[in-house]
């Protein structure tokens, strides 16, 4: 399983408490990762991610073993740390606006 | 026991007001949805208990939440909303193109006779809708493929649709405004639109009685006379008699014309409220004195309703969908204000209390009127 740390907002969303956790079948990486936590939780769809483009929305950054991933490419595989839930995959909400 | 469900979304939360019909005590309950700016909440007119929010937010988008039971709970449902066909562009500020873009539902309007059909109104300006109870959106696209559309202009808020009007003679006429593009109106169900601005001036547009590009910011209709419309634009209140075809400037004694809000007594419909704000530059009431007018005439004469309200150092603003009525015997008056107060008046405007002082500052209010 791959755990997921979602911004505040996005876990009362999502009614997840702590972590979220999901599988990914095949290669773990970004864009993966995020077809699966949108299969589980449809509600964020569009929240993360453009529904149509499928780019990253600006406000939110991937974070991957304290590295920025934001501007990786989403086909990128992730570590193994994160690929074996040892690490989680962090996404954070810029701290901005009012 | 007959009461009244006052659903006012703010910049961070949604708040549920109740009360019985006395309209004195008051419960308050949220914030639903806190941090989120909630643009707009209404209910179904076929089952009242029937909810739609608008929810959004610069870093996560819009999502779109749905409650079954009057407000208790809600859950989310689909909040994909996808231009159709190749969605062109609108002008930018500049006068440049600009390619249309979704970013958020400015006002939901949910039919009048079933509680699964509503209508949205987003930003870049479109009407889409659900005929599913939220599960899925289409757009209408007649209307921003009116061939005016390119010419369509943001106003300083956004390029939004914010305001939808039902006819409740006619089931295919409706009645949308846009900032900054004007007024339209569809009489086939919202295949095919035309603009209703004739008789709009707009001094700071380089034509002034152009077609489109009228900041339009709300119109209003009592729906025993669904021909008479009554619109806040920029500057200048004005009316139609002929469900929009053309229109006249009632602002007569105002002490300005311009200003958000504007909404129609459930059961006089030539009296009409506006709450004026000093300019478009600065957006407050004149004088820091929170004035809501009257006009018992259709326009034109409009007198002062300040018993209730601070009539010294007040600098808040109303903003347009944040005014609404409800039906009781003794129509009950309502607005919010970006100082985050909520005002209600349960008998017609003549006096005022605020329901609540203290919430984030107040996008919209829409009210409920319960058996």
């Amino acid at each position: 399983m791959i755990r997921v740390l979602l911004p505040a907002h996005l876990r009362l969303l999502a009614k997840v408490d702590g972590e979220a956790m999901v599988e990914v079948v095949g290669r773990a990486t970004i864009a993966a990762v995020l077809d699966a936590l949108e299969a589980r939780y449809p509600m964020l769809r569009g929240t993360i991610r453009d529904q149509v483009t499928r780019e990253r929305r600006p406000f939110v950054r991937f974070f991957v073993c304290q590295e920025d991933w934001s501007h990786e490419s989403p086909d990128t595989p992730l570590p193994d740390a994160v690929a074996s839930g040892a690490e989680a995959l962090l996404l954070v909400g810029a701290i901005a606006g009012g | 026991m007959s009461g009244v469900r006052v659903l006012v979304g703010t910049k961070k939360g949604a708040f549920v007001l109740t009360a019985d019909g006395k309209r004195k005590k008051w419960e308050i309950c949220g914030p639903y949805f806190g941090g989120w700016e909630i643009y707009h909440m209404k209910g179904s007119p076929a089952d009242p208990d029937r909810i739609y929010a608008s929810q959004s937010s610069g870093w996560f988008g819009q999502i779109v939440q749905r409650s079954n039971d009057g407000g208790k709970t809600w859950e989310p449902v689909d909040n994909k909303f996808v231009y159709q066909g190749d969605a062109g562009t609108h002008q930018w500020y500049d006068g440049t193109p600009h390619p249309w873009e979704f970013k958020r539902v400015w006002h939901l309007e949910p039919s009048l006779s079933d509680p699964d059909t509503v209508y949205a109104g987003v930003e870049d300006a479109a009407i889409f809708r659900t005929a599913d109870g939220g599960k899925s959106w289409q757009e209408l696209p007649g209307l921003r493929g009116h061939g005016s559309g390119p010419r369509w202009q943001p106003g300083a808020g956004g390029m939004c649709l914010h305001t939808i009007i039902l006819d409740p003679s006619d089931r295919e006429r409706m009645f949308i405004a846009i900032s900054a593009a004007g007024a339209f109106r569809t009489d086939d169900g919202g295949v095919t639109w035309r603009p209703i601005n004739r008789g709009l001036v707009s001094n700071f547009i380089p034509e002034p009685t152009a077609e489109v590009g009228h900041c339009v910011h709300h119109v209003a209709m009592h729906r025993s006379r669904p021909g008479v419309l009554f619109m806040q634009k920029h500057w200048d209140v004005m009316r139609s008699d002929d469900a929009g075809d053309s229109w006249r400037e009632v602002s007569g004694n105002l002490p300005t014309d311009f200003g958000f809000a504007i909404d129609v007594h459930a059961h006089e419909p030539e009296t009409v409220f506006v709450v004026p704000i000093k300019s478009d530059s600065e957006h407050y009431p004149p004088e820091g004195k929170l004035r809501v007018f009257r006009s018992r005439t259709g326009g034109g004469e409009w007198e002062p309703l300040t018993n209730g309200l601070p009539q010294r150092d007040c600098y808040v603003n109303v903003l347009r969908d944040a005014m609404a009525v409800d039906s009781l015997d003794s129509c009950g008056v309502y607005f919010g204000t970006t100082g985050g107060q909520v005002y209600a008046s349960a008998d017609g405007g003549d006096s005022w209390a605020p329901i609540v002082r203290d919430l984030p500052a107040v996008l919209s209010v829409e009210v409920q009127t319960l058996a």
